[in-house]
């Protein structure tokens, strides 16, 4: 008996220049964020860009964007609306935005399925927003996705880091690429996290100042990109560092 | 029509375990499909003759179902899956993802929604055989 669905995912991939997972050892640090922001200025840079909510029991980004009532239309497989000028897959296409609670081997399937059956066309990046952790997800980007590379987000915080230290170690380990990390929230000017970065052989991309009008930007998209952060983000594409 | 998207899987990897085989020819692929995904068997039948490589030209493919089993972890309780007792767009959703059955199904003894699906859930490649 064997599972289909793996031997095509790299063929629906294929079209795709650069697929980024947006992740950390830890929640709550600023992924769905940087991930939405990202996308939104990468986009705006005049790259075709997806977004892909990964984090199936808690999604973020559809807020984030403000997605309203789009849905994929099915052609041949999935194929995603474009949201904000993303091309947006979420499963809250699927669970209607209500709870899915989802043990790991159904997250692991749920995560073939859409790998397998969407039909992204040609981009130059693909962003994904992950959940939190070195868990399902992540093993199984690694396995299944040929070219996946990761930026890691953290705060100033030493329970964050110490999450992604050992997220970087098994990257590092299995010579999976990561850009670089990207210091969020942060409300002092103290170099630690920048300096471990540099200890670890990583790039580090940015820091975030913590910012309250993150929150109000919250499903408007023209907001968001006024914010800090997303001034951040886009120095950062600017830069080339990507 | 997504059907074809797993038509395209279950060619790829029949043509990646013939090659593994070193079959010269394929000459028949059994597919399993589970109720829970209510995957079309035509739909996929049509899909499946229209995508044959040359190496397929002489295929036949069984399309088999398989019921739909379920077990609470919570209770421990078995029942089997039945589409008559949702709307459309739930069984459309479950057919898409069919993970999000954990959204809409609760187990009919204790009304958990951690359960496990024990057979049935998607598209399997069951065996292929040819000639070397
Ligand atoms: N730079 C920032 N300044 C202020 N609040 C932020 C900043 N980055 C993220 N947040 C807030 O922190 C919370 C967690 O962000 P989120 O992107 O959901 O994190 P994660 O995806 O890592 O769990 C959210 O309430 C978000 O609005
Ligand atoms: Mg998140
Ligand atoms: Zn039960």
């Amino acid at each position: 008996m064997v599972d289909p669905r793996t031997t095509i995912i790299n063929e629906r991939l294929k079209r795709i220049s650069r697929i980024i997972a947006v992740s950390s050892g830890k929640g709550g640090v600023g992924k769905s964020l940087v991930a939405t922001a990202l996308a939104l200025t990468l986009s705006r840079s005049g790259c075709k860009v997806g977004l892909f909510d990964l984090d199936f029991t808690s999604p973020s980004t559809h807020l984030i964007l403000g997605v309203k009532d789009a849905q994929p239309k099915e052609d041949k497989g999935i194929i995603p609306p474009v949201v904000n000028s993303l091309t947006y897959m979420s499963l809250i296409y699927y669970s209607h935005d209500q709870a899915a609670p989802l043990r790991g081997i159904d997250t692991s399937n749920a995560l073939i399925e859409l790998l397998a059956v969407t039909q992204w066309g040609e981009l130059d990046f693909l962003i994904i927003d992950m959940p939190p952790g070195i868990g399902d997800a992540v093993l199984d980007l690694i396995r299944l996705v040929k070219r996946i590379e990761f930026l890691i987000v953290t705060t100033p915080s030493l329970l964050a880091f110490e999450t992604v230290r050992k997220q970087v170690a098994l990257l590092q380990s299995l010579k999976v690429p990561i850009i670089g990390i990207v210091e969020n929230m942060k409300m002092t000017n103290a170099a630690n996290v920048q300096d471990e970065t540099a200890k670890l052989g990583l790039k580090f991309l940015a820091e975030i100042p913590y910012d309250a009008k993150v929150e109000e930007a919250i499903g408007d998209e023209t907001k968001l990109l006024g914010t800090v952060l997303a001034k951040k983000i886009k120095q950062l594409v600017a830069s080339n560092a990507l | 029509m997504h059907e074809w998207a797993l038509a395209e899987a279950v060619i790829a990897a029949a043509q990646q375990i013939a090659e593994e085989e070193k079959l010269k020819e394929v000459r028949e692929v059994t597919i399993k499909v589970g109720e829970l995904q209510g995957v079309e068997k035509d739909i996929l039948q049509f899909a499946l003759s229209q995508l044959k490589p040359a190496n397929f030209k002489n295929a036949n493919f069984h399309i088999t179902r398989a019921k739909t089993t379920l077990k609470c972890r919570a209770c421990g309780n078995t029942w089997l899956f039945n589409e008559k007792k949702l709307g459309k767009d739930t069984v459309e959703a479950i057919h898409f993802v069919p993970e999000v059955a954990h959204t809409y199904i609760k187990c009919p003894k204790c009304g958990s929604p951690d359960f496990e699906i024990t057979e049935g859930r998607g598209i399997w490649l069951e065996s292929i055989k040819g000639v070397r």
